[in-house]
């Protein structure tokens, strides 16, 4: 059970971890646009 | 700044007609090897086209050349709209096109002339492992020279999986065909045993991931959005899934060794990462079924709309019983069984194929400017294809199923309720025959595709000039941040998804290349004899681990049926590794010395004078040929070189060596009342080989 001295800590570490690049992200307006690369691939090239 | 360019539809076209020519011979191929387990007599006694060589050949054309194919036609013809510019070189493209067709006419050549490394998916003989090589790195440069050029700054989620796939094949092929060549197609891997497998299987799982998925991944974002005409479901969940499924998919390969001598924490390793495997996969199901909401209306009316939701449901399905049968205690249960053989056909006609029709459909009218003929026979084409699939899937997992729970079947005394293993294929016989009929029916409905389409093409009109586009750069001026930044860098992106790849490969593969660490310092494991190598070379000519593993399980039923389980030191001198993957017939790791010579040479003229129900094929050209004795002295020297520890006077003389063996071998069997003057042909040096498993180990 000597790896749980080991394993707990890394796992509050990662799970600290996500929760930091989550509000990270947030804030630097990673979620600000959602929208626009998805769509733009819909718009086709005119033909001539 | 607007401009007028031409999109090269030529080569895309190219591609198409390629992937319908090959698909067929894929189909068929995989048909006749249903039938012949069906029906053992259709392996005609024809070396060429016996089982073992044959299923190498299916495999090989349903993924390299129909999958293949398919996919390079999506990709350039979908890399090109979405980074608004020409393919890099049209010379290139070419190069690419017809390089790959020649690469496989070489293996529709070589597989059943019995030239193989017998590693699953990367059987192709070292003279094709470079060529595949240098046209891998033609598309490469090709791919990211459009990269370069390109008039749209963002790349879109399928450029990355397009990016993904090829890096990831390039390492993978690589890494796994570093082999010593010793004739002109015959050579020797530098990995022996547990390295060779653990290699193999991450080259071979990987095969599906990056070859089977991540490029029809790319080809999903960005064909299923264009034929319903919406936006993917969720752009966000699609950067999520990507980078978890590159980093997780790569740790998965040892899912396929469960229970065999590779070292625990490499099983253990390969168990976890499949199953993590279920949520990336799932997210790329959900955002590709989810692209459909607000129109599912269309999927009564639309057969290509239909097809993609059918495509990305076995996907689903096929991800979620993957990591199910990565589980260790369900992995005892399916390994070696026909589930397995279900569960990639989901994926293979299911995902893939399907996926390949609605693509097709949806290309084929643009690129020849006109209608398809009649979108009557797409509903056809898709309905008889569902049949077809649903029955091949059904049928294999209740054989899976039946025969792993009779292997495993033990008696309150102790005893295996089965003892005789051909009790076990014989109970599942008629699902053989309902797997065939599967594969018949998605072979009609493919034939009413091929119909569909040469009618399309021929009603096309003929003025075939190429259309200009106008198109203009954007996006080169705007600042972005975080990973829509990255979106914008090629380079910055690849190197990243490298190391998302390279870290499980790494992690994983390293430690087993000091394969002396895992070996007991006190074995006397001895490698094989001169006739025994020689018996090697055509027991992995023959393709024989196609249908009989060399590996007993860690397991009681395993170890009640073949013998003690399997160890490291047992097959460290194997180059290559023979485990198999599939029992069709009994595992071989302990059949030396089991029964006498005799046995062995009436079993390979006529299993059916030794088990009356056998449905192995007959080998008569085994008492014909001559062993091929000279050659060894080549294979001794590599061998030696490789550190296997023969003296210098068993490589110098490797050929006589073997020929001495061969005539005690020859002698005993006409003395037990069998043909004379055998001691030159193949059949007693693989009876040597043979009589030899099991036996070089301490405690044979």
């Amino acid at each position: 059970m000597n790896i749980l001295i080991i394993i707990i800590p890394i796992a509050l570490a990662l799970g600290f971890g996500f929760v930091f690049i989550f509000v990270w992200a947030t804030k630097s307006g990673q979620f600000d646009d959602l929208d626009t690369p998805s769509h733009r691939i819909l718009k086709d090239d005119e033909r001539k | 700044m607007k401009e007028f360019i031409k999109y090269d539809d030529e080569i895309v076209k190219k591609f198409v007609l390629a992937t319908l020519i090959w698909g067929g011979c894929a189909f068929i191929f995989g048909l006749l090897a249903a039938l012949q387990l069906a029906y053992w007599p259709l392996n005609m006694n024809l070396e060429w086209v016996t089982f073992g060589r044959l299923r190498p050949l299916h495999t090989n054309a349903a993924i390299f050349a129909f999958a293949g194919n398919a996919i390079f036609a999506g990709i350039y013809y979908s890399t090109q709209r979405l980074l608004k510019a020409r393919l890099f070189s049209d010379g290139l493209s070419k190069i690419h096109f017809w390089g790959w067709q020649f690469i496989i006419v070489a293996a529709a050549i070589s597989l059943p002339l019995g030239y193989t490394q017998s590693k699953e998916y990367a059987e192709l003989e070292w003279p094709i492992d470079i060529a595949i090589t240098l046209i891998w790195v033609v598309f490469a440069v090709n791919f990211f020279g459009t990269i370069k050029k390109r008039r749209e700054k963002h790349l879109y989620v399928a450029i990355w999986f397009y990016i993904a796939t090829i890096i990831t094949v390039a390492v993978l092929h690589v890494v796994n065909s570093i082999e010593i060549p010793v004739a002109a197609f015959k050579s020797l891997p530098i990995y022996a045993g547990i390295q060779d497998a653990l290699v193999q299987w991450w080259y071979g799982h990987n095969a599906v991931a990056f070859f089977l998925t991540t490029p029809f991944l790319g080809l999903m974002y960005y064909f299923v959005p264009k034929a319903a005409d919406r936006p993917v479901y969720s752009y966000r969940l699609s950067i999520i899934h990507f980078w978890a499924l590159v980093f997780i998919y790569i740790w998965a390969g040892p899912h396929h060794l469960l229970y065999t001598s590779l070292p625990d924490w490499a099983q253990n390793l390969g168990m976890v990462f499949s199953i993590m495997l279920w949520a990336p996969s799932w997210g790329g199901m959900i955002n590709g079924l989810l692209t459909i909401k607000g129109a599912w209306h269309r999927l009564k009316t639309d057969p290509i709309i239909r097809f993609y939701i059918a495509a990305l449901t076995f996907y689903g399905m096929a991800t979620f019983e993957g990591p199910l049968l990565s589980i260790k205690s369900i992995s005892a249960l399916g390994h070696y069984t026909d589930w397995i053989i279900g569960h990639v056909h989901a994926g293979a006609l299911g995902w893939n194929g399907m996926l390949i029709f609605a693509m097709f459909y949806y290309l084929i009218p643009r690129l020849w400017n006109t209608k398809i003929y009649s979108e009557k026979l797409i509903h056809h084409h898709f309905w008889i294809a569902l049949t077809g699939v649903i029955l091949y899937y059904t049928s294999m997992v209740v054989a899976g199923i039946t025969q792993g729970l009779m292997w495993l079947s033990i008696t309150p005394e102790g005893q295996l309720t089965y003892p005789d293993f051909i009790e076990t294929v014989t109970k599942i016989i008629p699902l053989y025959w309902a797997r065939a009929l599967g594969g018949a029916f998605f072979i009609v409905g493919f034939a009413i595709m091929i119909y569909n389409i040469y009618k399309t093409i021929k009603n096309a009109p003929q003025a075939a000039e190429e259309k200009s586009v106008e198109v203009s750069r954007t996006g080169f001026e705007e600042q972005a941040e975080g990973h829509r930044k990255i979106e914008g860098l090629g380079l910055t992106f690849s190197i990243l998804t490298f190391l998302a790849i390279a870290a499980g490969s790494i992690i994983e593969i390293y430690p087993t290349l000091s394969l002396h660490r895992y070996i007991n310092p006190n074995d006397t494991t001895k490698p094989f004899s001169a006739l025994e190598i020689a018996g090697r070379g055509i027991y992995v000519r023959e393709g024989c681990y196609n249908c009989h593993s060399q590996q007993i399980r860690q397991i009681p039923a395993d170890v009640l049926r073949y013998g003690p389980a399997s160890t490291i030191e047992e097959s460290q001198y194997d180059r290559p590794f023979q485990w198999g993957s599939k029992r069709t017939g009994p595992d071989l790791a302990r059949i030396g010395k089991k029964y006498p010579h005799m046995w062995h040479l009436n079993h390979m003229l006529n299993p059916r004078t030794i088990a009356a129900k056998s449905i192995m094929p007959n080998y008569p050209w085994l008492f014909e040929k001559n062993t091929d004795f000279l050659a060894l002295r080549r294979e001794f020297s590599v061998m030696k070189k490789l550190g296997v520890p023969y003296d210098e006077n068993t490589v110098a003389n490797a050929d006589i060596l073997a020929q001495k063996e061969a005539k005690l071998i020859a002698d005993d069997i006409s003395a037990n009342g069998g043909p004379a003057g055998l001691e030159k042909k193949e059949i007693v040096a693989l009876i040597a080989y043979l009589q030899s498993l099991g036996q070089k180990g301490a405690n044979p």
